[in-house]
């Protein structure tokens, strides 16, 4: 028989229960979800995504329903590092799953800032968002451009204390080369992949749904795209993966395991069911005792 | 789908999939469906929906039209997809639901006016019946605007001690403001924002309480793509609302 070890994960250096977690901006900072089922189940949650200064969002329209996924254009809206350190900080660490906090910017000066701020702040992991697709200045750039994101997980690693994960942008123009820049800068992890660059028109209005005219498209219509590029970028280097990208089943979870991903985030998959998550730890128990596997990093990357 | 894992405390959201116990066509386009869940939603409140597995990938919010408890019943319009798939559902068919969702409506009495355009008329078949029950004494104008057809007019007179209906034209062109205590508003922004006004012109903005409507996502507060700019900054339609004093949108008449 199976213990519920069989997932215990650890992953640069800090151990998970389990290998899911909720990504950011999709679980806010855990408060709602944890109505609604006991998010203590969790590995992990990544907070919403946060940025040195509090940020009202974008204006218009946020979200557009397409062919097997969503476009969001919600633009970073949050309540600043300091914000958070004040009102949701304590909160999540009395719950007793990995707590991940991710930081966003305009600048590389932002980028630093916030993280210097967060040295002050009990957390388990800082991942650094290069590539929101969302926010006019900086945001995705940094996760476009190789030198660029060379460039700033350079600098954050130098004032950042904290265990850095560098959340990467499938927009990169070269995914491997800049995951193996966020190693050999010292990041401790990566996490691929934030949302593709995507856009929708309103044909009545001969104008684009979203005022950002562009927007970041996630969910189950970008799984085999994610996939490929853990599968990627985790043959590129040595520092572990979080693999992320229209997962919304065990069977997802596992794929991304065999692709070379350490833990997984569920994003959009929180929308179709808001306890998907627990299905998804349940399912990999169920599939690993199946399949005689004491605990799943024997099948990671095996593919 | 599972059933709630943690709370069973009155007040929380819960999940699960449901019977159906009727889903009629009123209309061309507007439906009324009945499905067995036990609730205590609060007049204004809404459940996610849903009725097929993964695709489309999001729920549909929908207004809770009635709950006697044991089930509750939602007034739908079809205008896309999601909508068109909860038309064609049957008795006995399984809905997923998440909620009830959202504030409510803040308890009222005294001379209360409910007005509601299209299917924003779906809220205050329960509004008035919880305010009924809560204060006897009350007095309830219902306002209901359609843009073809009017559709549940005998139902509402059970709960109302009036009901003013309009068929295409300007339903806020029947109330005068002026002798309200509250006002109560849900339908198209552009109609709230006319009857806001108007209120505002008569001294009794303070009165206005609006129903608000975005695309949502999560409907429970993460996702914020349901955000509102308020005097009182950025709130999430789902969470914080959907109701909000008139002025809070709105601003200053």
């Amino acid at each position: 028989m199976l213990t519920d070890d069989c997932l215990k994960t650890e992953f640069a250096g800090v151990v998970f229960k389990n290998p899911v977690v909720l990504a950011s901006g999709t679980c806010g900072f855990g408060r709602e979800y944890a109505e609604i089922f006991d998010i203590r189940q969790l590995g992990g949650i990544s907070s919403k995504g946060l940025t040195l200064s509090p940020r009202s969002g974008n204006e218009g329209i946020r979200v557009w329903e397409t062919a097997s996924g969503i476009m969001n254009s919600v633009g970073l809206e949050n309540p600043g590092v300091r914000g958070f350190m004040e009102k949701e900080l304590g909160w999540i660490n009395s719950l007793g799953i990995v707590n991940i906090v991710n930081l966003g910017g305009h600048s590389t000066e932002d980028y630093a800032e916030g993280a210097e701020l967060l040295n002050g702040a009990e957390l388990d992991i800082l991942e650094l968002n290069i590539s929101c697709p969302n926010v006019k200045a900086g945001g995705m750039a940094f996760g476009v451009k190789t030198d660029l994101a060379r460039d700033v997980v350079r600098r954050i690693r130098a004032v950042c204390k904290h265990k850095l994960m560098v959340k990467l942008s499938p927009n990169a123009e070269d995914i491997t080369a800049l995951a193996r820049a966020c190693e050999e800068e010292g990041a401790d992890g990566i996490s691929l992949v934030n949302t593709f660059l995507a856009m929708a028109i309103d044909i009545q209005k001969r104008a684009p749904v979203f005022q950002n005219t562009y927007a970041g498209l996630s969910g189950p219509a970008i799984k085999p795209i994610a996939l490929r590029m853990v599968h990627q970028a985790a043959k590129a280097v040595r520092i572990p993966v979080m693999g992320i990208g229209g997962i919304t089943t065990w069977r997802d979870a596992i794929e991304f395991i065999m692709a070379g991903a350490s833990a997984v985030q569920i994003g959009t998959g929180n929308f179709i069911d808001p306890a998907v998550a627990l299905d998804v730890i349940e399912g990999m128990k169920a599939y690993l005792g199946a399949q005689g596997v004491k605990n799943i990093s024997e099948i990671r990357g095996c593919v | 789908m599972k059933t709630n894992k943690a709370n069973e405390t009155k007040g929380i959201p819960k999940t699960g999939t449901f019977k159906i116990i009727s889903n009629e066509r009123l209309s061309r386009d507007f439906f009324r469906m009945r499905v067995e869940c036990p609730n205590d939603a609060r007049m204004g409140q809404f459940y996610m929906l849903r009725a097929w597995e993964r695709y489309p990938v999001l729920s549909r919010p929908i207004s809770v039209f009635d709950s006697d408890g044991e089930s509750v019943s939602f007034l739908y319009k079809t205008v896309g997809v999601g909508t068109e798939i909860f038309s064609g559902l049957e008795a006995e068919d399984g809905i997923f639901l998440l909620g009830p969702l959202g504030n409510a409506f803040p308890d009222a009495r005294g001379k209360i006016a409910l007005v509601g355009g299209g299917v924003g008329i779906a809220p205050f078949y329960l509004a008035a019946k919880q305010l009924r029950t809560a204060h006897p004494e009350c007095r309830l104008d219902l306002y209901l605007g359609f843009s073809d057809r009017a559709l549940l007019i005998d139902d509402y007179r059970k709960t109302a001690d009036d009901v003013i209906v309009d068929v295409g034209g300007f339903i806020t062109d029947a109330i005068d403001p002026a002798g309200y205590d509250y006002i109560f508003a849900c339908g198209p922004e552009v109609m709230m924002r006319a009857l806001y006004g108007k209120c505002g012109q008569a001294g009794a903005a303070g009165k206005v309480y609006v129903s608000m409507e975005r695309r949502m996502a999560c409907g429970v507060g993460t996702c914020l793509v349901c955000s509102c700019g308020t005097a009182d900054g950025n709130k999430r339609i789902c969470r914080d609302g959907p109701v909000f004093k008139g002025e809070a949108v709105f601003g200053q008449c």
